[in-house]
C-alpha cells in the first residue's frame, strides 16, 4: 500500500468563525476559496477539480453542493461532494490526485449552524425507528459517552474541565476563533448543566464559517508555487465503528486506533508521542480530547486525563494540542476538521503568528464523523 | 486518464414502488451481498467503501454511519458522497478514483434510495434556492417540461417523438427482472396518458422507486487476478456547472455537451454513434431521450427526432439505448445513476441475460441531476 | 430463501409477522436562511422601489438576474449593479398539474399553476416565477411579460404577485 507521488497542501483560506454570519453559503465559500487561491499564489485556471464538503441536513436543502458550485470555482471543472467532516473531503481530494486523473484539487467546506436547530439536526442522525423517537442528539449521546469514559477509568468532571480552560485560552491567540476566553476550572464547573455530566463550557458552540484547502500533486506544486508554501500529506487513515451506540463500548477507541495505525504506517511514524510536534484533535466536547489522544496512541488507554493534568498538551507543553482553540472554541461542523488541517499547515510553514510553535515539523490532524465519534480520519502532515 | 481500474462485480435489488419487506439497511445489504456473489468475493476482500443517496428522501442524517451493518463497512474505511440525481455516478466515480489511487485495491460503491418513505417532488423541490426559486420550482418535472417545450418550438420535435422513447424504454424493461415498472406499452398508450406538466405525460415520466445497487471496483492488478472479464473504466468526466436554474441554456444542454466531448476525447472516441455498442443513459423523462441525443454528439442540434423516428436506438438499432428499461422504468434516485454503470458493466461482462446486446466492447453511461448536471463514464471490454 | 429471491410483493415476514411502517409524525424542521448582501439588496429594491436589480460581470459583461456575488465562469466578484426590466420575454413555461406537498408549509400545492422562466430586458439570465395564465395553449415562448406587484411587499420573491402577458 505505498503510493507513488507526493501530494501537498499549497493553499489555505478561512473565514472568521462566529455565530450568525450574514453572508450566505456561496459568499462564505467564495471568501475562503479566494483566500486559499491567493495564499497559494495561483488562479482558478490552475485547478482542475473541486471537492465540496457540504451537508444537506445542516443547509436545509437537498443537493447542498449546488449552492456553492460557482463560488467554489467549479465552473467547467470536475466536481464532487463529500458529506461528512472536512478531513474526509481532503482524503478524497488527495485520492483523486493520486489516481493520476487530476493535478490540483480545491477542497471547500462550509457550515452555517446558526441557521437551524442543532438538536433536531443531530437527532436525525439516529435511527428513525428506535433511538430517534427517544430524542437523542449530539449532546445527550456525548453525555453518555462521557459518563462511560469516566466510570471506566475513574475520571472526574474537573479533569475534563482542564481541556476547556486550555483550549479557550489557546483561542486568545487566534483572531479567527469564535470563543477566545480566559476561564478557570471553577468557571467550567459552574456553567449551566446541559446533559449530565456535560455543562455548557464542556460543549463546542454552534458556529458558522468556511475553510478551503488547495491540494497539488508534487509535479504541479513544483510548477505553481514555492517550496515554503508546500506542506506534505504524509499519511492518512480512516475507519468506522458500529452504528448503534449499544453495539459499542463508547470508551473503546478501536476504530480510531485502526485509522491511526494506517496513517502512522504510511507516514513512517512508530512513536507518535515523540515524533509529532503539534496536533489538532476533534474536541467537540471536553472529554473527547483525552479520549481521542488515547486512541491516537499518544498516551495509554485511560491516561489521557493524567497527561492533561501534567500540562503535557499545553501551548508550552511537550505536545501542544489544539493551539487554534480547538472545536471547543469554534465548531463549524463539516469545516472543523479542515480548519484543523489549515492550522497545522500554518504551523508547519512558520506562519502561525502568535500561536507559532518552535520547530514544528510533523503535525497530526484528527476529524470525526457520526455521533460519539463513530468514524475517524487521521492525517499526518509534514514539511 | 490515470491508473487503470476494472469493475469486477455488480449487484442490485429487485426495485419496486415500495419495498415493505426491507428497511433501508436491509435493502443495501441485498445489493451488497449480490455484488459480492457476482464477484465471488466475501466482505473481507473489500478494502474501502463509499455510499451515496439523497438525504431528504429518507430523512436520515449521516447515512454512511447508519448503514454500517448492511454496508459491510464495520471497522472499514468508509465515507459518503452525494450530489443529488447524479449521486449514483458520483459514487461510481468515487469507487474508481479510490481504486486508482493506490491506497485501496478493492472498493465497494453503493447507491440506494427508499423514495417510498417521503414525498419525492417535495424533497426535490428543496434543491432550489429556498430564498429565490423554491416556490415556483415544480420538482424535477417542471424544468424538464419547460425545456422540451422550447426544443419543440426550436426544432419541430413532437410529443410523439418522446412517446416513441417512452415506449422503447418501457418495453425493454420487460427483459429486466430487477426493473420496477415492467409494462408493455404502445406509443398510443403514452400519448393518451394523463398530462402531468405540458408536454410531459404520465407514461413519459420516471417513477420513484425503492432500490439499491452495488458495484465493486478493483485496481488493475487485482482486477486481472479476481475477474475473468472486468469492465474497464476508460474515463469519468463530470460537469456540474450551474448554481441558479435561471442561468441555464435551454435549447441544448451545455453540461452534457462539454462532459461528453471531453470524455470522448480522453477515451479516443470520434464517432460515438458507431463506436459505442450500448448506452445506458440517465433519462428522467422520455423528452430527454429526444433532446439530449444532440448533446451527446450523436447528431447536430435538432437532429434527434429523425434518429428516433428511424429506430436508431432500439434494441435492434445502430446504438441500443437503455436495454435495462432505463430511468423511466426504475428510479431509486441515489442508485439510479449507479445502475447505469452497473448495467453497462454487465453488458460488457456478458451477464445481461435476456437484455444482452451482442459483443459489447464499449458502453456509454451517463448521470443527470440538479441544475442540469451531467456525468459521463465510458466502460470498455479492453484495457484503456 | 435464496440470495436472488424476489420479495417485492411481501406484506408479512416468512413467520407471519406483519411488515410495519412508522410515521415521523408532524415534526417541524425550521430554518432561518441568511440572504447575504446581494439578495438583501435585490429584495429591498423590489419591496421599496418595485424594480429589478441585476449585477454585471466586469470581465464577460454578463448581467445576472437574480444577482449573486460571483460570476461562475470568470470567478470574479461582481459589484456593478444594473437595473433590468421592467418588462421581459417569456423564455419557457409549464403548467404544473400534479399535486405535491409544498415543503414550505407541508400542505398540498394548489394546482394547476404556471411556472415560467422570464428574461428581464437587459439581463442575460432567466428568472423563475409564476404567471397568471393557466392555459398552455395561450402561452408561447417569446411573448412579452411584466410583473404585477403585490400590495403588501415584505422583501421576498412573493413581492411580485405574478407575471402577466402584455
Amino acid at each position: 500500500m505505498i503510493y507513488m507521488e507526493r501530494v501537498a497542501i499549497i493553499g489555505v483560506g478561512q473565514t472568521k468563525y462566529e455565530h450568525g454570519k450574514q453572508g450566505n453559503f456561496a459568499e462564505l465559500v467564495f471568501e475562503a476559496t479566494s483566500k486559499a487561491l491567493q495564499d497559494a499564489g495561483i488562479t482558478r485556471d490552475d485547478i482542475d477539480n473541486v471537492v465540496t464538503v457540504s451537508s444537506d441536513f445542516w443547509d436545509g436543502r437537498t443537493i447542498s453542493s449546488m449552492a456553492v458550485s460557482d463560488a467554489s470555482g467549479a465552473f467547467d471543472r470536475d466536481i464532487t461532494t463529500v458529506e461528512g467532516d472536512g478531513t474526509f473531503g481532503a482524503l478524497y481530494g488527495m485520492m483523486r490526485i493520486l489516481s493520476g486523473s487530476f493535478g490540483v484539487t480545491i477542497v471547500a467546506s462550509h457550515h452555517k449552524g446558526s441557521e437551524s436547530n442543532m438538536n433536531i439536526i443531530t437527532n436525525t442522525a439516529f435511527d428513525p425507528l428506535v433511538e430517534r423517537k427517544l430524542g437523542l442528539d449530539a449532546v445527550s449521546s456525548a453525555a453518555m459517552q462521557a459518563r462511560r469514559y469516566m466510570s471506566k477509568y475513574g475520571l472526574s468532571e474537573e479533569q475534563f474541565a482542564l481541556v476547556s480552560v486550555k483550549n479557550h485560552g489557546n483561542a486568545m491567540r487566534n483572531p479567527l476563533a469564535f470563543l477566545p476566553m480566559e476561564i478557570t476550572v471553577e468557571d467550567v464547573m459552574n456553567s449551566r448543566k446541559v446533559a449530565d455530566p456535560l455543562k455548557v463550557l464542556d460543549c463546542s458552540p454552534v458556529t458558522d464559517g468556511a475553510c478551503t484547502l488547495i491540494l497539488a500533486a508534487e509535479r504541479q506544486a513544483k510548477k505553481l508555487t514555492r517550496p515554503a508554501k508546500c506542506v506534505w500529506m504524509k499519511g492518512v487513515g480512516h475507519c468506522s465503528d458500529a452504528y448503534r451506540l449499544g453495539d459499542r463500548d463508547l470508551a473503546d477507541t478501536r476504530a480510531l486506533k485502526d485509522a491511526a495505525k494506517r496513517a502512522y504506517a504510511m507516514a513512517g511514524i512508530d512513536d507518535p508521542r515523540r515524533q509529532i510536534d503539534v496536533a489538532e484533535v476533534y474536541d467537540a466536547f471536553s472529554y473527547m480530547e483525552p479520549l481521542w489522544l488515547e486512541g491516537l496512541g499518544i498516551c495509554d488507554d485511560g491516561k489521557g486525563c493524567e497527561y492533561t493534568e501534567r500540562g503535557y498538551f499545553e501551548f508550552g507543553g511537550k505536545l501542544p494540542v489544539n493551539v487554534s482553540g480547538g472545536r471547543l472554541s469554534s465548531n463549524p461542523v463539516q469545516v472543523a476538521g479542515l480548519a484543523g488541517m489549515a492550522e497545522c499547515v500554518l504551523q508547519l510553514r512558520g506562519e502561525a503568528e502568535e500561536r507559532q510553535l518552535d520547530g514544528a515539523k510533523v503535525a497530526l490532524v484528527h476529524g470525526i464523523n457520526g455521533m460519539c465519534g463513530q468514524s475517524h480520519c487521521v492525517w499526518i502532515l509534514g514539511k | 486518464m490515470g491508473k487503470r481500474v476494472g469493475i469486477i462485480g455488480v449487484g442490485q435489488t429487485h426495485h419496486a414502488a415500495k419495498r415493505l419487506d426491507a428497511s433501508g439497511v436491509e435493502l443495501i445489504a441485498e445489493a451488497v451481498t449480490r455484488a459480492l456473489d457476482d464477484a465471488e468475493l466475501t466482505i473481507k476482500d473489500i478494502d474501502a467503501v463509499v455510499i451515496g443517496n439523497m438525504d431528504h428522501f429518507e430523512n436520515i442524517n449521516y447515512v454512511d454511519m447508519w448503514a454500517i451493518d448492511g454496508l459491510g463497512a464495520f471497522m472499514k474505511p468508509v465515507f459518503k458522497v452525494t450530489t443529488g440525481g447524479t449521486t449514483g455516478t458520483t459514487v461510481g466515480a468515487c469507487g474508481y478514483y479510490q481504486a486508482a489511487s493506490g491506497l485501496f485495491d478493492v472498493v465497494l460503491a453503493v447507491g440506494w434510495e427508499k423514495n417510498s418513505e417521503s414525498d419525492t417532488q417535495a424533497a426535490i423541490a428543496t434543491c432550489a434556492s429556498p430564498i429565490l426559486e423554491r416556490d415556483a420550482f415544480a420538482g424535477a418535472i417542471g424544468p424538464l417540461a419547460t425545456e422540451y417545450s422550447m426544443y419543440m418550438k426550436a426544432f419541430g420535435a413532437t410529443e410523439e417523438d418522446s412517446a416513441i422513447v417512452a415506449a422503447r424504454d418501457r418495453n425493454n424493461a420487460l427483459n429486466n427482472p430487477y426493473a420496477h415498472s415492467r409494462q408493455a406499452v404502445t406509443v398510443e398508450d403514452v400519448m393518451n396518458s394523463p398530462m402531468l406538466s405540458y408536454p410531459i405525460k404520465f407514461l413519459d415520466m420516471c417513477p420513484r422507486s425503492d432500490g439499491s445497487c452495488a458495484v465493486i471496483f478493483a485496481s488493475e492488478e487485482k482486477a486481472k487476478k479476481l475477474c475473468p472479464k472486468p469492465a474497464w473504466v476508460h474515463t469519468s468526466v463530470v460537469r456540474h456547472d450551474y448554481t441558479h436554474f435561471g442561468d441555464l441554456e435551454w435549447t441544448f444542454m451545455p453540461t452534457l455537451e462539454r462532459a461528453s466531448a471531453r470524455a470522448y476525447k480522453l477515451a479516443g472516441i470520434t464517432d460515438p454513434l458507431n463506436e459505442f455498442d450500448v448506452a445506458e443513459l440517465y433519462l428522467p423523462a422520455s423528452t430527454c431521450g429526444v433532446k439530449w441525443m444532440d448533446s451527446l454528439w450523436f447528431c447536430d442540434h435538432g437532429g434527434a427526432p429523425e434518429l428516433i423516428r428511424k429506430g436508431t436506438f432500439n434494441m435492434d438499432g445502430q446504438l441500443p439505448i437503455n436495454p435495462s428499461g432505463g430511468v423511466i422504468s426504475t428510479n431509486p434516485i441515489g442508485a439510479t445513476a449507479l445502475i447505469r454503470i452497473a448495467e453497462g458493466a454487465w453488458q460488457i461482462m456478458g451477464k445481461s441475460g435476456a437484455r444482452q446486446i451482442e459483443n459489447v466492447r464499449k458502453a456509454l453511461c451517463t448521470g443527470f441531476g440538479g441544475c442540469s448536471w451531467s456525468d459521463v463514464m465510458i466502460l470498455g471490454a479492453d484495457l484503456p | 430463501m435464496g440470495l436472488y429471491t424476489d420479495k417485492r410483493k411481501r406484506t408479512h415476514t416468512p413467520e407471519g409477522y406483519e411488515l410495519l411502517t412508522h410515521s415521523s409524525g408532524e415534526g417541524d424542521y425550521d430554518f432561518d436562511w441568511h440572504c447575504g448582501p446581494y439578495w438583501s439588496k435585490f429584495f429591498a429594491e423590489m419591496r421599496d422601489n418595485k424594480r429589478f436589480m441585476g449585477v454585471k460581470c466586469p470581465e464577460c459583461g454578463n448581467v445576472y438576474m437574480p444577482p449573486r456575488q460571483v460570476c461562475g465562469k470568470c470567478y470574479v466578484e461582481m459589484n456593478e449593479w444594473v437595473e433590468v426590466g421592467p418588462e421581459g420575454v417569456l423564455d419557457g413555461f409549464t403548467v404544473v398539474r400534479f399535486p405535491y406537498i409544498d415543503p414550505n408549509n407541508g400542505q398540498l400545492k394548489k394546482v394547476p399553476y404556471t411556472a415560467i422562466w422570464v428574461t428581464m430586458d437587459g439581463a442575460n439570465t432567466r428568472f423563475l416565477h409564476v404567471c397568471n395564465e393557466p392555459d398552455e395553449t395561450k402561452l408561447e415562448v417569446g411573448m412579452r411579460m411584466r410583473a404585477v406587484w403585490a400590495e403588501k411587499r415584505t422583501g421576498g420573491v412573493h413581492d411580485i404577485e405574478y407575471f402577466e402577458l402584455i
